[in-house]
């Protein structure tokens, strides 16, 4: 028997939370938005902005701010899984670039936490420009559990 | 500075410390626009200083060579050991592997304590070499 246990999204306010969490610090400067949500999954957009780009020539978004959206969206997927907000620290995350995003487009990220556990949570997304078919990266990560509290 | 820094790593404040065996090291100040959780740095800034300290070793590597190249990221993989405090974060860079194609390199992020890392990256990156300098060396 299947023994994971299920969470209603309820005890968390996904909207008013992000809306808190977006407002300020790093993803306040970057200007995430919050764009969707399911009972597992999380969608921020961040949108594209001079000061933001890779390369002086090409008005494409650095990688770096997209690596900041999809963990945002990361943490966010996993909240909303949980139902709850709870302390959580990023282990690890992986990002590939399939390709670079179109000049002067806002990248739109998505990611769903496909399993709780514990002390461990686990997400995969992908981030796209326009068309979710043709993304520009994808992302897998783990998450854990901080300041002595248990997932979930 | 044999390489130049990206807007959004000029935009978040990064700079170039000094050198170190020969490598770039890089700092981000902490400043409210890299916080994350309350007093701690954002793990999305964490990787953006680690993805830019690995691009200056890069072009540094690449001008010992006197290779000209447009950098794309293939991918990054970021590991978070400790949380980031309120304290500037430094990083260096190190090509473990440069072919013709790729490069892997190896990134570590440290605040106070240069043998406490509090980030890790291992990054995968194309070279596309330009096709003037490929002239000019054959």
């Amino acid at each position: 028997m299947d023994e994971r246990p299920t969470f209603a999204a309820d005890g968390f306010d996904v909207a008013r939370a992000a809306a808190l969490m977006l407002a300020q610090g790093h993803a306040g400067w970057l200007g995430l938005r919050y764009h969707a949500h399911g009972p597992d999954w999380a969608e921020l957009e961040l949108p594209w902005r001079a000061d933001l780009i890779g390369e002086d020539a090409r008005q494409v978004l650095a990688s770096g701010p997209i690596v900041s959206l999809m963990d945002m969206a990361s943490g966010m997927s996993v909240w909303i899984k949980m139902g709850a907000f709870k302390a959580i620290a990023t282990l690890d995350l992986r990002v590939d670039y399939v390709r670079p995003a179109r000049p002067g487009h806002a990248v739109i990220g998505r990611v769903e936490c496909y399993r709780v556990t514990r002390s461990a949570a686990f997400v995969r997304g992908m981030a796209h420009d326009g068309d979710p078919g043709d993304p520009v990266a994808h992302v897998a990560g783990c998450f854990m559990a901080i300041m002595g509290m248990r997932l979930p | 500075m044999t390489f130049e820094l990206t807007p959004y790593a000029r935009a978040m404040g990064i700079a170039q410390a000094h050198f170190d065996d020969g490598l770039p090291v890089l700092v981000l100040p902490f400043e409210q626009i890299v916080v994350g959780r309350p007093g701690t740095l954002h793990g999305g800034a964490t990787s953006g200083l680690l993805e830019t300290a690995g691009y200056a070793a890069l072009r540094t590597e690449l001008d010992r060579a006197g290779r000209l190249a447009r950098l794309k990221p293939i991918n990054v993989t970021v590991q978070f050991l400790s949380a980031a405090r309120p304290e500037p974060t430094y990083a260096i860079g190190r090509v473990t592997r440069m072919g013709r194609r790729n490069a892997n390199i190896d990134v570590e992020a440290w605040q106070h304590d240069r043998h406490r890392p509090i980030a890790t990256a291992v990054m995968n990156v194309l070279m596309i070499d330009d096709s003037s300098a490929d002239d000019a060396a054959g």
